[in-house]
């Protein structure tokens, strides 16, 4: 009988004496996800060898090797990487907070140019006289900032909430509103001279660095991490504690996951619905406004190195976590800065794409336990 | 060994998952022309037994004989290609496609050009001989559920199956479905078609079944059973383990004040009809009122009317003298009206959310959990861990997911939380459908505490029993108008009222 069995399943096909078996998992350890993301961040470079050298690079581990050293060896790397984080944190968590709510807020890259903006307007309307002490000036911007990117918000909220137009629309349309409201700023009202930017921020409209206390601690000489930094993180705490210690943000983790049960439970989602869409809105426009204040210093064109599509990377990669945001955010920060590094920029982008994917897919291990079976003889 | 009448042998079935044996040593004969029922409680490996006949689970040990011939199916297709085909409980079709359509698809013929008018032909002679009308030029999405279920047997019956599993058919039907779905299941067998039926609904059991095989935590609880030769208290006993009663002891209670009072409500259903038509109620402390009708007749508006989801075009709706209709549910909730929503995935529960989570959701906003901006997580987590106690919820952790909690679980983690605010108002819609009979039991005894400690209980219900079983009176809905209510009801005027005549009084 059994060999009966054995024979038509040979019958068919080429048999393996093992099989591999994928079983989901109903716990996931927690020592797991970042052993796998470890584990996927290895492969990726390995596979990034392989292009480089095709590309042409004779020691690619040499110049992973290179890299590293240049952006985590020295105190002026990891300020550089530090300070290409900081709008990258805001901006992720700008993301989270709305996919948290499952609205897809595409816009976060034309609420940073807002923020930056509304920032600068402070400044350069000005609303603020250039003498004002830095205490003064700092706060006020970050609140036009922040103010800034929520009213870019509110809008796409607003109309989701009150008429359901599709967010994605909105969101990506009013990007393009953005860069241009911003250029006819930049091209006429304050350009410095005809050229495409404005005058120069006063010195106390700049986030300070650490390099401005070179005088004090001269190791901190060069040094271009600025206040902005700590933005993020707190940030981040701020809406961790929110979204999982509060009454709003466990009623925004409800609507997210069961909008039908929101309604159930008595909530207000069309108001949570604008809500969430400013609070995200506000986080991009501070991120802009960090980045005016601590490293471009001044409105331009290029302020954002597409800041704001990264920031919707960030939030899946950390599974929308407020707190796992920082991390993928300085991981992100140092690719980017990594790619310049290596300079062939279609092959950095290349080695990026790699490791993205390698994270994305490793998310099936964490999903699935993988069971190796040998096959059973008769 | 081998018996040629027998359409499907299977002998000595194991069937293990992570942690689980489902199947544990299970024998299974049909024979040809009968309706063989597999019987027992939501997880006893019924569905395990009949996926594995079907192609779709390799068992870990056992053989399977189809027509006295051993066969060894890696594929669903492998199954249909020796005669068997399954109707699962969740039908598998493409809204915007035709009948015909769906049952083509997949198939390798016809292999380019779809020749439809052909095809419509055919399914109209197969619909013919086996008593299964729906139009074949008809989209899905203009079909009812039970049509829904008449595609997918004539896409089985299409592929050529004699042996049809049907995995819980009448969970999703209303009571005149199922007796046209009895219907076509008879006239199959007269053809000399062989059919599992799977159910742990006894009297339906009980109608429709030659044989009975009672499976109980994946093993077989008794040799199979003649139906004629058994009893619905042998069944539950064999299905449960133990004794289980039918009637619900329901203790004297002395009606009070009125807590909820709907005065000539009308409203109207999504696709903007008139669902409801100038219904008036009143339900008194302590009393439960039973609302009977054939389902779509306007009983899920008016729950959603009375716990604020659903606007009304006219009349009012008050509890505990607070008017609630017209208002945001959370008037309703503020009011002390508790709600066993039907849709308990869709509206009762939060898959990707704890049972924590889930556990507070009416709780979250008042203290001790509620303060101010916070949710204090510790009262959170107390409530919780109390709750799943108290309610035995099976389930590793409160952290657990929702989504992985069974049908019974997940509606005691909806009841503790609905009953455990001490509601004044309760309005349960269907609050035993598709729960096993032990679980039924259970969900029927809390709202008969609920009525005791002086709660207003609306219940809405397609089952006649429960409803007499539970009820202090009974009203019967038609077309979105009260019929009449009656104090002491009786079968026979609920039937005909159900369908439509008037009640004298």
């Amino acid at each position: 009988m059994a060999t009966t069995t054995q024979k038509s399943s040979a019958g068919r096909r080429f048999a393996l004496p093992f099989r591999v078996q994928f079983e989901p998992r109903l716990e996931v350890p927690r020592w797991l996800p970042l052993t796998v993301s470890v584990g996927a961040i290895i492969i990726a470079l390995i596979l990034g060898a392989f292009a480089l050298r095709l590309s042409g690079l004779t020691h690619p581990f040499r110049a992973y090797a290179n890299i590293a050293k240049e952006l985590f060896g020295n105190w002026g790397g990891i300020s550089d990487v530090l300070v290409q984080a900081t709008p990258l944190i805001l901006v992720g968590l700008a993301c989270s907070v709305a996919f948290s709510m499952k609205l897809w807020n595409i816009g976060a890259e034309g609420q940073f140019f807002i923020g930056a903006f509304a920032a600068s307007a402070i400044v350069l309307a000005p609303v603020l006289p250039a003498e004002t002490p830095g205490w003064v000036f700092i706060p006020v911007m970050m609140i036009a900032g922040f103010v800034g990117g929520a009213l870019w918000g509110f809008v796409p909220g607003y109309l989701k909430a009150k008429f359901n137009v599709n967010e994605v629309i909105t969101t990506l349309m009013m990007n393009y509103i953005a860069i241009e409201w911003n250029n006819f700023f930049i091209f006429g009202v304050w350009s410095e001279g005809g050229f495409q930017m404005s005058p120069r921020f006063p010195r106390t409209a700049w986030l300070p660095r650490l390099a401005d206390y070179a005088k004090e601690i001269p190791q901190f000489g060069g040094l271009t991490l600025h206040l902005g930094l700590l933005f993020g993180p707190i940030a981040a705490v701020m809406v961790w504690w929110v979204l999982y210690r509060s009454k709003w943000g466990y009623e925004i983790r409800l609507a997210g996951d069961n909008p039908k049960a929101a309604r159930y439970a008595g909530t207000n989602i069309a108001r949570n619905m604008v809500l969430v869409m400013m609070l995200s809105g506000g986080l991009a426009g501070l991120a802009g406004m960090a980045q005016i204040g601590g490293v471009v210093r001044r409105l331009q064109g290029a302020i954002s190195s597409g800041y704001g599509f990264t920031g919707i990377i960030i939030a899946w990669l950390s599974k929308l976590n407020p707190l796992i945001v920082v991390a993928v955010s300085i991981l992100l920060g140092a690719l980017i800065l990594a790619g310049r590094e290596i300079g062939r920029s279609g092959i950095s982008m290349l080695v990026q794409g790699i490791i993205l994917f390698a994270l994305i897919a490793s998310e099936f291990l964490l999903r699935n336990r993988v069971r190796i079976k040998r096959t059973r003889e008769a | 060994m081998t018996n040629v009448t027998n359409a499907v042998e299977m002998r000595a079935i194991i069937k293990r998952f992570p942690g689980v044996l489902a199947n544990d040593q299970v024998d299974f004969d049909l024979r040809v022309g009968e309706i063989h029922t597999l019987l027992g409680e939501n997880g006893a490996g019924k569905s395990t037994l009949m996926n594995v006949l079907a192609g779709l689970y390799r068992p870990e040990e056992g053989t399977v004989r189809v027509h006295g011939k051993l066969v060894n199916f890696r594929s669903p297709r492998d199954a249909i290609e020796h005669g068997i085909g399954m109707v699962h409980q969740h039908f598998m079709l493409v809204p915007s496609l035709t009948v015909t359509e769906n049952i083509l698809l997949g198939l390798s013929e016809p292999r380019f050009l779809m020749r439809l008018p052909e095809y419509h032909k055919r399914i109209a002679e197969l619909e013919e001989q086996f008593g299964l009308r729906v139009a074949p030029e008809a989209k899905i999405w203009q079909l009812t559920v039970g049509e829904h279920q008449r595609v997918e047997i004539l896409k089985m019956l299409h592929r050529g199956a004699d042996v049809l599993i049907m995995d819980e058919p009448t969970a999703v039907l209303a009571p005149q479905e199922i007796d046209e779905l009895f219907v076509t299941l008879r006239s199959m067998t007269a053809e000399g078609k062989s059919i599992v039926f799977i159910s742990h609904k006894l009297h339906e059991v009980m109608a429709i079944s030659n044989r009975i095989t009672v499976l109980r935590k994946g093993r077989m609880a008794a040799p199979p059973l003649d139906t004629q030769s058994t009893t619905r208290e042998e069944l539950a006993e064999l299905m449960v383990g133990r004794k289980v009663l039918f009637e619900v002891a329901k203790g004297l209670s002395e009606p009070g004040e009125v807590l909820l009072s709907v005065k000539n409500v009308s409203a109207l259903n999504d696709r903007g009809l008139p669902a409801l038509n100038g219904v008036s109620l009143d339900i008194r402390s302590g009393e439960i009122l039973g609302l009977a009708g054939v389902a779509g007749n306007g009983q899920s508006e008016l729950a959603e009317v009375i716990t604020g989801l659903r606007p009304c075009t006219a009349g009012e709706v008050t509890a505990g003298g607070r008017v609630c209709s017209n208002c945001p549910p959370r008037v309703a909730i503020d009011a002390s009206v508790a709600h066993i929503p039907m849709d308990r995935t869709g509206a009762g529960t939060s898959p990707n959310l704890s049972i924590a989570d889930n556990l507070i959701m009416k709780a979250y906003r008042y203290p001790p959990i509620g303060k101010g901006w916070v949710i204090d997580e510790r009262s959170a987590r107390e409530h919780a861990e109390k709750l799943k106690g108290e309610y035995s919820i099976l389930a590793p952790s409160i952290d657990t997911h929702s989504r992985l909690l069974s049908g019974g679980n997940l509606q005691r983690v909806i009841l503790a939380r609905e009953i455990s605010g001490r509601p004044q108002v309760i309005v349960a819609v269907q609050p035993t459908r598709g729960l096993d009979v032990g679980a039924i039991e259970g969900v029927q005894r809390l709202l008969l505490e609920q009525r005791q400690a002086g709660a207003a209980i609306l219940l809405i219900s397609e089952e006649l029993e429960e409803l007499f079983s539970l009820s202090d009176r009974i009203a019967v809905i038609y077309e979105g108008e009260i019929m009449a209510i009656l104090e002491e009801p009786d079968q026979e005027t609920i039937g005909l009222m159900m369908a439509g005549q008037r009640g004298g009084g």
